[in-house]
């Protein structure tokens, strides 16, 4: 695990480099999962709970929640510019392949065949997804009240497919009752 | 309507419808780019006849699959309607508004740091955030996994990647490897 000098001095190329790295690994889904394991594990931009935070207020903004993230590492690291770099290392590459299967598809009427290869991968996205879950989780919820709160998130989501401005103001307003601070400095 | 994909000449007026549709759609995606999928089906089908409904059916599909963002389906929908600048037209509209919002609300929520309420809402939505990606991941294997095999090939992969450090792209190979060759 690599840790990179104080988060100001990350380059812009270093940035952009980061999110085309992530871009490209996460062929067949799994984008968020393999965006904390980059951002958090491999570069230690940021910490579990910033990390998390922060994948709340991206869903909660408009715009698409992986290019959104991209916006926030970039804007934390290096403000505007890095937003800018980090979108554009982000979507770049994935942009060149979408337009060169797009030009093959209005040609042909068809992609080359991916399916079956799909299917394989995607299930690996998804267990990457239920491993991130875990370990943040294993990190976060370490009392009864952020289980019962994990849970119902969950079953909202999930199960009864809750849009989730909805599920929001359900769940947040007893969230932060929970976790009011009672000194301002007191760390969670 | 015919379009020369492909080209790099695109109409005025077609860049505008564009630049229009996607940018509007950018301020509507809360809560991800899928929320506003069925507008820019409608639009881009009905209103402006840049493509049948069942080519958009496979561009989405085309996205999903591809790397990157599903949102690029929006590259996708540009390309179609005025070749490569408008695909280009299309990502940056669709990007830019939305941007600029989480830029401002980045910066305004990292330089409040230490706020009681930063600290309640950061630690309080830890375990909602966690709920929620458990139910992304729960969503998506209903939508993709039809069979046992893929079932138990994501359990399987799920407790490698909890128990151990292996890097995913490793798992990712050897499952892409058992769906070419049939297995799952």
């Amino acid at each position: 695990m690599s840790r990179d000098r104080p988060s100001s001095d990350v380059s812009l190329g270093r940035l952009a480099a980061t999110f085309c790295q992530i871009a490209l690994a996460s062929f067949g889904g799994g984008l968020s999962a393999w965006s904390r394991k980059v951002v958090v594990e491999d570069r230690g931009w940021m910490t579990d709970e910033e990390f998390l935070s922060a994948m709340t207020l991206c869903r909660v903004l408009p715009g698409a929640n992986q290019v959104n993230l991209a916006i926030y590492v970039g804007s934390k690291l290096r403000g505007p510019r890095g937003a800018v770099a980090a979108v554009l290392g982000l979507i770049a590459v994935p942009v060149l392949i979408v337009l060169v299967l797009g030009y093959l598809y209005f040609r042909n009427g068809s992609v080359p065949a991916t399916q079956s290869i799909l299917r394989g991968i995607t299930a690996v996205a998804v267990a990457m997804t239920f491993a991130m879950a875990y370990k943040t989780g294993a990190k976060a919820l370490r009392s009864l009240p952020a289980w019962v709160l994990c849970a119902a998130s969950f079953l909202l989501s999930a199960v009864f497919r809750v849009p989730l401005p909805v599920m929001l103001a359900i769940v947040a307003p007893v969230a932060l009752w929970w976790a009011w601070p009672a000194r301002p400095d007191a760390s969670p | 309507m015919a379009r020369a994909t492909g080209c790099l000449a695109v109409s005025l007026g077609t860049a505008l419808q564009i630049c229009l549709l996607f940018g509007t759609a950018s301020l509507l995606s809360v809560g991800g780019g899928n929320s506003v999928v069925p507008e820019i089906q409608l639009r881009a089908v009905d209103t402006y006849h840049w493509l049948s409904a069942a080519q958009f059916g496979d561009l989405f599909a085309i996205a999903q699959a591809a790397p990157g963002p599903s949102m690029l389906l929006v590259t996708l929908v540009g390309y179609k309607a005025g070749g490569v600048v408008g695909a280009l037209l299309a990502t940056v509209a669709m990007i830019l508004p939305a941007g600029v919002i989480v830029h401002v609300v980045a910066r305004f929520w990292q330089s409040s740091s230490g706020a009681r309420w930063h600290v309640a809402m950061e630690r309080g939505l830890a375990p909602v955030a966690i709920g929620l990606v458990a139910a992304s991941g729960a969503i998506i294997a209903r939508t993709t996994e039809h069979s046992p095999a893929q079932l138990a090939l994501t359990a399987a992969a799920t407790l490698v990647l909890c128990a151990t450090k292996l890097n995913p792209l490793f798992l990712v190979a050897a499952a892409g490897i058992a769906g070419w060759l049939g297995l799952v």
